[in-house]
This record gives structure tokens, C-alpha cells and sequence, in this order.
């Protein structure tokens, strides 16, 4: 950013939650499908319909506000929103008006607190598509009525660079609590942001642009770094500017206006009558909080105190829940939570990597790599074979890590008096580089060590090796 | 051609004299009859009904008795009957076909009740004489140059006229308590919540109630008594409580029963007439024991106003799903707005869309806190004003309406005329409170009702009460 110039932005995320029913119906609440096919006469619309709060929805938002350190409101009454568009049946959005069933929460960011304004519980709208016909516009009603989670965030950030850790946090939260699946190509994710400029010390807001279509986290980054550039160059030149929406277009890398102040819509707000206020008993926060898994701040400090991990490891092993939760399994069964975390981060994650997929799709359990591990912390095998050789046979399939060691006898030998026999053989073949050993030449150490290697064919255990060898020199 | 009571009907199905196909036919062929003159009915399909007969029948044969196995019934043309047609009185819902049935639709007919078709009303619900039908009025059956009344005008009028003994309307300012009074028949405005609004085209849906019509208390209790509990699919429908008796409803002691007259009820403006009829009703009352006690509802000169804010706002937003993207009339256009905007406008009526105008404006930014929001705070003091009541007395009774049925066309060029008409039966439904309208008596020949307004909930009590009156008066039995 310019020098001189500060930016303040907030995002607003629109999260779907991964309820099993839409959220004033029984429709299924599912990506994609036959167009209008996940719909019925409350989702589409008809006449007569009448919408039923979905309770799943409810816990979900609760349990949100509980991982923000939310206030959840008692009551919060649902509000029509309306405006005539095609995707959206009734005529009207259901949402929440002035009191939010969260309110006054808030994120860490790199130690930052970036407050949470409030999340309402509102339903999505449908699909119009303008592409399939020169002539007319279809609508595909299987979206309309899926649950949302409206996230309006403080406007406490300072750079695109904050904006995207933000997002990355939020993502991260929500598809950690399991209340969405943080699929952003599919829309469960979605991101406007408001943006001003300032020039630095002033405590003022600069005019407010509300930036539309930032559905890639890479896209939430490049557009405020249009916009907060264009701005600046306003506000340098002396232009004054209006509050307005624009939205962003990745294909030009470009903000365009789409409506101006003055032209913004009155969505003519009131009470919606067809549902009683939202009602949150303390009962019912207190069950969702029972219910509630371990929150990712305070899992990654147990990670920390409990297996002696870095800060660095525990944050990479909280990458998802499905992987915090298969390294805790892996921990449990190795009986070494930092050999396991060791495993997690490099061989595993090299593996998810190379195949682009998630941990829960790896098919491998973890009880079968902590019998992999256990099988080096016993000096049964070394690292080196376990995971050149025993691990790409357990991925395959080839049975259990001792069979596999079994069967391809890559069992380290242990056994004193073979390895002793083997360090006095190599030795014996070399007498010149023993003697310049003897003689002040150290390096010669890890040529010997390398032919004792060589000769046990990698399989006898190196820590051994090492003993015997220092016995020989120092009797001999 | 008799034409009798559900009760009387029951009783002959029960005793195997009477057949529900017999009854249907019947019924049909006084459709044929008198149908010309009445304009009740905007749907009926005569195979359709006597196949319903004809299962009903079975049943019956098999041994069941139930309340309304039978009973042939018809429905406003607002609620959805699976299969039918469904037009709420517009020209707006041309070619739809109902998908689904409505809660109470769905009550009666696995009850084994016999549909005889589709009520004629009010487009939408909007009016009180059921002249704003886009399909003409209903006549009433009294004297065919009057008014039925509306907006259930159809429903009122097809018991009236014998089509069936028991029908649905629906109520959100006095839409069967109007036309009920008009047309000498007992209708119920159960308390909010008591029947589901599934399945109901939505006109005011904090006020809108199913209302079911009848000849009697009797013929409403059994009727009621297998329409009544919650319903998951609306999220403001309730249980009421006392429903158990309902088929077999006992008149209530009119000994003792204080019955409060609010004053602001009695003023001005009534007709003679009418206002004859009451103090007779009311006298004869007192003879039997009640007590009457003059009371206030010092904040009904709100009422109108309340009533109609609320009703406008809530009317333009339940009204914009009418847009010819996904059902009904469609007016083709190159683009959007002027699709949505051109379908409206061929397809609702006048009185629609003053009501849609209005109420936008109601709800714009800037007017909502000077409209709709103290018309939510007038409907509190209202509200206020009948709970202060009933820690004097048990219950109201009041007029229905200043006159009686008024001529056709007399109100339809001033729109305000036609609100007024509205001024007794408005203030209930803003309270959420059960009202009974029945049959009081006739000025110039023409019905007269009365109303009986309880506390929450009452709605039981009230038939009772009702019953006990129909047991001292034979105003009801009284056919056109």
C-alpha cells in the first residue's frame, strides 16, 4: 500500500450451513442436482406455503457464536427482506432485522482480535442462469431457502493481506465446527467486502465501497488491492467519491460500479409474521456447548503442553479436523506424539499432497502407521526403511507393517555378536584407513561406518554399529 | 326439498336412511338450481364429489361413525384441494392447479367429508361484499340484488343455499362473520393459531384464520372437531384446548354469564333496525339469567386504521410471490420487470392493488416507523383494551355490522364506505380472540347477527354459549 495511506476493511462472509434440510423445509439441502428438483411448495413459493424454522440451523449458529465468544442472543426475530427478482420466489428473503442471534463476537489473527458485529440465520436464493438461451433466463430453485450464516466482521482490518488471513481463519472455523464445507467454487462460502482509504492518523472513515464476487480467497486479496489503489489515487487527486457497490472481475482485474447510494434498493424490512421470534434458552446454549468438539485455540495449547509440539507443528496439524483428529489417533497408537507429528507433516502430508486428496480419503488407518512407528522406536527397523520401503507397501495394501518387514526380512540386526563380527571384518579390509584414523584422521570414521553399513546391506541399526566400532578403537 | 342440519344429516348417515351419494346428488342438483342466481361456487366436478361420496360410504358401511363422514362440505376457492383448481378469486392464478392439500383440506377429507367444490370470495380475500370476485359476485340468497358479504362470500352462501351444511372460509378482518350475518348463518373466527394456515393463500398472515360456517353452534362444533390441532407445517398454529366435547357440544348456563356490551359498539351509526334487533337479543338474554355489563374498549377508534396498515403491509409483501415466474398468469415480455410488472397488472384487480400500493408505501424506508410500526403499537393498546375487559366479564357480544346485506354495487365506488364496513368485526383479530357470529334476528326482512367475542382460547365456550342461545332463539333455523 501507498505510504501515508491506510485502508480499513471489513468482510462480510455469507457461509451455507451443511444442514441435512433447507432451512424452512424438509427439501434436501444438497449441491447441484436435476435444476428444481430439491424443491417443494414452501421452497418454490406457492401460495399458501408457510415456513418452519430448522433447529439444526439454530445449533449451528449457536455453536459459531460459542467458538467466536459470541453473545447468542435470547431473542432474535426473523425479518422479510424484499425485492422482485426471479430467483428469489417469494418475493422476499427471510432474515434477521436488527437483533442478530450472535452479536458481539470476535476472530484472532495473528494475534489480532478482529471483531465479529453479529452472524443472522437467513435463507440463500435460487440460480438464474442468463447463458442457456439467446432469449430467455432459467431459474433453478434447489439453492433457494438453504441455510445461511451472515458474518459481519468489524471493520478492524488494515490490508488485503489481514483481509485474507481473516477469510483463511474464518474458513478454517467454520469448516473445523463442521457447520459448513467450505466449498468456495461451489458457493457454501461467500465474501463481500467494504473498503475505505484514510490517509494514516486520521481516525475518521473514509467513503465506504462495498466490493461484491470475491469468491477465491486469491480473489479477496487481488480486488482490495485494486480497489484500496484506486481509492488512494481519488483521494490524491482530490476526487471526491460516493459510497457505492462495485464488484469485482477477475477476468480484467477490475472493480466496476454496480449501483451507487442513491440508487440502493429499499427492501421495505418488517417483521415476518409467518415465524415466531427466534427463541435461545440457556439450556439450549448449554447443550450445544456440551456437544461441542474441543475449539481449535484450545486444542492446539493442549497439542503444545501435552506432546511438547512448536506452535508451528500444532497450527499445521489443526489444518483441518479431520486431520487434528487422525493425528491424535496416530499419536495415541505410535506412543509418541512427536514421531507421529513428525509422520503427519512430512510423509503423510507429502503423500495427501501428491494425490491432491484429504486425509479421510487416504485409507489408511491410523492404527496401522502407529504399528509403523512403534516398529522404529524399537530399533526393529531404522527411518530410513520405514519410510522408504514399509510405508509405500502399508499404502499399498500389503499387509501389516511387521508383516511387511517380515516378508521383505528388512529387520534390522540387533544382535551384538554379528555386528561385532561385522565391524572386525571391515576392519581387517581396510587397515590403511584404520591406521590414519588411529593417527588424527577423523574423517575417516564415517568412511568405515558407511562400509560397516554397506556390508550389513543398511539393515543393521546404526546406533549398534556406532557402540562396537568405539570399542575396537579404543581396545585396539 | 328439505334441506337440513349437519345434525340431522349425521343422524340419518349413522342410521343407514341416508347414503353420502344420495346426499352429494342432492346437493348438486340445488347447485344446478340455484347456481345461476348465486355465483357461489367457481369450481365443482361432479365426479369428483360423488367419488368422495361413494368411499365415504363404504366406510360408513364398514361401521364407521365419525362426526363428518359424509357430510358433503365446501371449500373457498384460497384453500388448496389437491387436484382442483385454485383461483383465491383472481385472474392472476389462471391454470393452476392446486399440488398440494391444506392442512384442514386434509383433516376433512381423511375425516370422510364429501367436497362439493370451490367457494367464490373477495379476490384474495380483499373486500366485504364479494363484489371485488373477479369472477362476479355472489348473490345473496335473501335478496339477490344484496350483497352475500364477503370476503367469504361463497362459503357463507353455499350453506345458505343447502349446497352443504358445513364450509370454509377464511377470516382476517370479519371475512365469514360479515357474510354470516348477511346470510343468517353461525360462523366461527377461531382463535389465532387454532386451525393451520397451511395451504391457505396468505392474504394478512397475522390475521388471516381458516373460518368454518354452518346453520348452527352444533353443525360448527362437529365440523371443528376434526379440523383442530397443531400443525408442525405452520409455525403459529397452537392446540386448542377443550376440543374433546365438540362433538357432542352442551349448551352453556346462561345463568350468571356476564356478558359485557362495549359501548363503543353501540353508537352512532347503527341502523335502527339492527340495533332493534340486539337489545331484543339481548333481552331475552338477560331473561334467562346473564348479566349484562356495560364496558369500555376505549381504543376501537384505531381500529379501522390499525387494521388496514398492518393489513396493506402485509398484503404487498405476500402478494409479490404472484409474479408469473413459476405459476398462474403470465404476460410475456422482453424483459424482466416488465414481465413481473405486466402480469400484475393484468391480473390483479383494483382492490388488490390499492391494497398492494398502500402497503408498499407503508413499509418504505421512512414511513415505517410512522405507519407500520404504530399501527404494531395501536394492535398492543387494542389488545389491551378486551384483556382489561375480561377481568369484569366472561365474555362480548356485539354487532357484526351497522346494517344489514346493503345493495349491490353500493359501496364499490368508495373504497372507504367499504372499509367501514369493517368496523365491528376488525378489532378481534388484531387481540388474536375467538368471535362467534350468529343469526340475531331480521330488520326488513333481512338477517341480523350478533357476535360473541371470549378470551384466548374460548373458542369452545363460545360455541357452548352460542348453542345456549340457539337453544332459546330459532333465528338460525330460518332458511332464504
Amino acid at each position: 500500500m501507498k505510504p501515508g495511506f491506510e485502508a480499513v476493511i471489513g468482510l462480510e462472509v455469507h457461509v451455507q450451513l451443511l444442514t441435512r434440510s433447507k432451512m424452512f423445509c424438509a427439501c434436501r439441502n444438497e449441491y447441484g442436482g436435476k435444476p428444481n428438483s430439491h424443491t417443494c411448495p414452501v421452497c418454490l413459493a406457492l401460495p399458501g406455503a408457510l415456513p418452519v424454522m430448522n433447529g439444526e440451523a439454530v445449533r449451528m449458529a449457536i455453536a459459531f457464536g460459542l467458538a467466536v465468544h459470541g453473545e447468542i442472543r435470547e431473542a432474535s426475530p426473523f425479518y422479510r427482506k424484499q425485492y422482485f427478482y426471479p430467483d428469489l420466489p417469494k418475493g422476499y428473503q427471510i432474515t434477521q432485522g436488527p437483533v442478530a442471534i450472535v452479536e458481539e463476537g470476535w476472530l484472532e489473527i495473528s494475534g489480532k482480535k478482529v471483531r465479529i458485529e453479529r452472524a443472522h440465520l437467513e435463507e440463500d436464493s435460487g440460480k438464474s442462469s442468463h447463458e442457456l438461451s439467446e432469449t430467455s433466463s432459467h431459474v433453478d430453485l434447489n439453492r433457494a431457502g438453504v441455510p445461511l450464516l451472515e458474518i459481519v466482521g468489524g471493520p478492524d482490518l488494515r490490508s488485503p493481506q489481514e483481509a485474507y488471513d481473516y477469510l483463511k481463519t474464518m474458513h478454517h472455523l467454520v469448516t473445523y465446527l463442521g457447520i459448513c464445507d467450505g466449498n468456495m467454487e461451489e458457493g457454501s462460502l461467500r465474501c463481500d467486502a467494504n473498503v475505505s482509504v484514510r490517509r494514516e492518523g486520521e481516525s475518521a472513515f473514509g467513503t465506504r465501497v462495498e466490493v461484491k464476487n470475491l469468491n477465491s480467497f486469491r480473489n479477496v486479496k487481488l480486488a482490495l488491492e485494486y480497489e484500496i489503489e484506486r481509492q488512494i489515487e481519488l483521494v490524491e487527486r482530490g476526487e471526491a467519491f460516493g459510497q457505492e457497490t462495485r464488484g469485482w472481475d477477475a477476468d480484467k482485474g477490475e472493480t466496476r460500479s454496480q449501483r451507487s447510494k442513491e440508487a440502493a434498493m429499499d427492501y421495505r424490512y418488517f417483521p415476518e409474521p409467518d415465524l415466531p421470534t427466534l427463541r435461545v434458552t440457556p439450556e439450549e446454549i448449554e447443550a450445544v456447548r456440551a456437544s461441542m468438539l474441543e475449539l481449535p485455540e484450545a486444542r492446539r495449547a493442549r497439542f503444545i503442553e501435552t506432546f511438547g509440539l512448536t506452535d508451528y507443528e500444532a497450527g499445521m496439524l489443526l489444518q483441518s479436523r479431520a486431520f487434528a483428529d487422525y493425528f491424535e489417533a496416530l499419536a495415541q497408537a505410535s506412543g509418541s506424539g512427536k514421531q507421529a507429528c513428525n509422520w503427519m507433516l512430512g510423509e503423510l502430508s507429502r503423500t495427501l499432497n501428491g494425490r491432491n486428496i484429504g486425509i479421510e480419503a487416504l485409507g489408511l488407518h491410523p492404527e496401522a502407521l502407529g504399528e509403523l512407528i512403534r516398529l522404529v522406536e524399537a530399533r526393529t527397523i531404522n527411518l530410513n526403511t520405514a519410510k522408504e520401503s514399509v510405508f509405500p507397501a502399508l499404502l499399498a495394501g500389503e499387509g501389516s507393517a511387521a508383516q511387511i518387514v517380515e516378508a521383505k526380512g528388512l529387520a534390522q540386526v540387533s544382535d551384538l555378536g554379528a555386528i561385532q563380527a561385522l565391524v572386525e571384518g571391515v576392519l581387517a579390509a581396510h587397515p590403511e584407513q584404520l591406521a590414519q584414523l588411529k593417527g588424527g584422521n577423523v574423517k575417516l570414521r564415517g568412511f568405515l561406518v558407511g562400509q560397516i553399513m554397506k556390508q550389513g546391506k543398511g539393515k543393521v541399526n546404526p546406533q549398534l554399529v556406532n557402540e562396537v566400532l568405539d570399542a575396537s578403537l579404543a581396545h585396539g | 326439498m328439505s334441506v337440513g342440519t349437519l345434525m340431522d344429516w349425521r343422524t340419518g348417515l349413522d342410521a343407514g336412511d341416508l347414503s353420502a351419494e344420495f346426499l352429494a346428488m342432492e346437493a348438486l342438483d340445488r347447485m344446478d338450481q340455484r347456481e345461476g342466481d348465486l355465483n357461489a361456487i367457481l369450481f365443482r366436478d361432479r365426479e369428483l364429489t360423488l367419488d368422495a361420496a361413494r368411499k365415504a360410504d363404504r366406510r360408513l358401511r364398514a361401521g364407521e361413525r365419525t362426526p363428518m363422514l359424509g357430510i358433503p362440505v365446501v371449500l373457498k376457492d384460497n384453500l388448496h384441494w389437491k387436484g382442483a383448481p385454485l383461483s383465491n378469486g383472481s385472474r392472476i392464478m389462471q391454470g393452476y392447479t392446486a399440488p398440494y392439500n391444506a392442512t384442514v383440506v386434509n383433516r376433512l377429507l381423511e375425516a370422510g367429508a364429501v367436497p362439493m367444490g370451490k367457494a367464490n370470495m373477495d379476490e384474495f380475500a380483499m373486500g366485504s361484499s364479494g363484489e371485488y370476485s373477479a369472477f362476479g359476485p355472489t348473490r345473496n340468497p335473501w335478496d339477490l340484488s344484496r350483497v352475500a358479504g364477503g370476503s367469504s362470500s361463497g362459503s357463507i352462501v353455499s350453506v345458505a343455499a343447502g349446497y352443504a351444511p358445513f364450509a370454509l372460509g377464511t377470516d382476517t378482518g370479519g371475512s365469514v362473520r360479515l357474510p354470516g350475518s348477511f346470510c343468517n348463518i353461525t360462523a366461527l373466527r377461531p382463535t389465532y393459531g387454532a386451525l393451520s394456515r397451511y395451504g391457505v393463500s396468505a392474504m394478512a398472515s397475522s390475521l388471516d384464520q381458516v373460518g368454518p360456517v354452518a346453520a348452527s353452534a352444533r353443525d360448527l362444533a362437529l365440523g371443528l372437531s376434526v379440523l383442530t390441532g397443531r400443525d408442525p407445517l405452520d409455525s403459529t398454529s397452537l392446540d386448542l384446548p377443550g376440543t374433546k366435547g365438540l362433538a357432542d357440544l352442551r349448551p352453556a348456563t346462561l345463568r350468571g354469564l356476564r356478558i359485557g356490551l362495549p359501548r363503543e359498539y353501540f353508537g352512532e351509526g347503527i341502523e335502527p333496525g339492527v340495533r332493534g334487533v340486539l337489545e331484543a337479543a339481548f333481552q331475552r338474554l338477560a331473561a334467562e339469567g346473564a348479566e349484562l355489563v356495560p364496558v369500555s374498549l376505549p381504543h376501537t377508534r384505531y381500529a379501522i386504521d390499525t387494521y388496514y396498515l398492518i393489513v396493506t403491509s402485509e398484503v404487498s409483501s405476500n402478494l409479490s410471490r404472484y409474479d408469473g415466474v413459476r405459476f398462474g398468469l403470465r404476460r410475456e415480455a422482453g424483459e424482466l420487470q416488465e414481465m413481473i410488472s405486466g402480469t400484475r397488472d393484468a391480473g390483479l384487480g383494483a382492490e388488490v392493488k390499492r391494497r398492494i400500493l398502500l402497503g408498499a408505501f407503508c413499509l418504505s424506508k421512512g414511513y415505517y416507523d410512522a405507519f407500520y410500526l404504530k399501527a404494531l403499537k395501536a394492535r398492543t393498546l387494542i389488545t389491551r383494551d378486551f384483556v382489561e375487559a375480561f377481568k369484569q366479564v366472561d365474555i362480548l357480544a356485539t354487532p357484526v355490522s351497522p346494517g344489514t346485506a346493503f345493495p349491490l354495487g353500493a359501496n364499490l365506488a368508495d373504497p372507504m364506505a367499504m372499509y367501514l364496513a369493517d368496523v365491528f368485526t376488525v378489532t378481534m383479530p388484531l387481540a388474536a380472540l375467538p368471535v362467534v357470529a350468529a343469526p340475531a334476528g331480521f330488520s326488513e326482512g333481512l338477517p341480523v347477527g350478533l357476535q360473541f367475542v371470549g378470551p384466548s382460547l374460548s373458542d369452545v365456550k363460545l360455541l357452548e354459549i352460542t348453542e345456549a342461545w340457539q337453544g332459546i332463539s330459532d333465528f338460525h333455523r330460518k332458511r332464504s
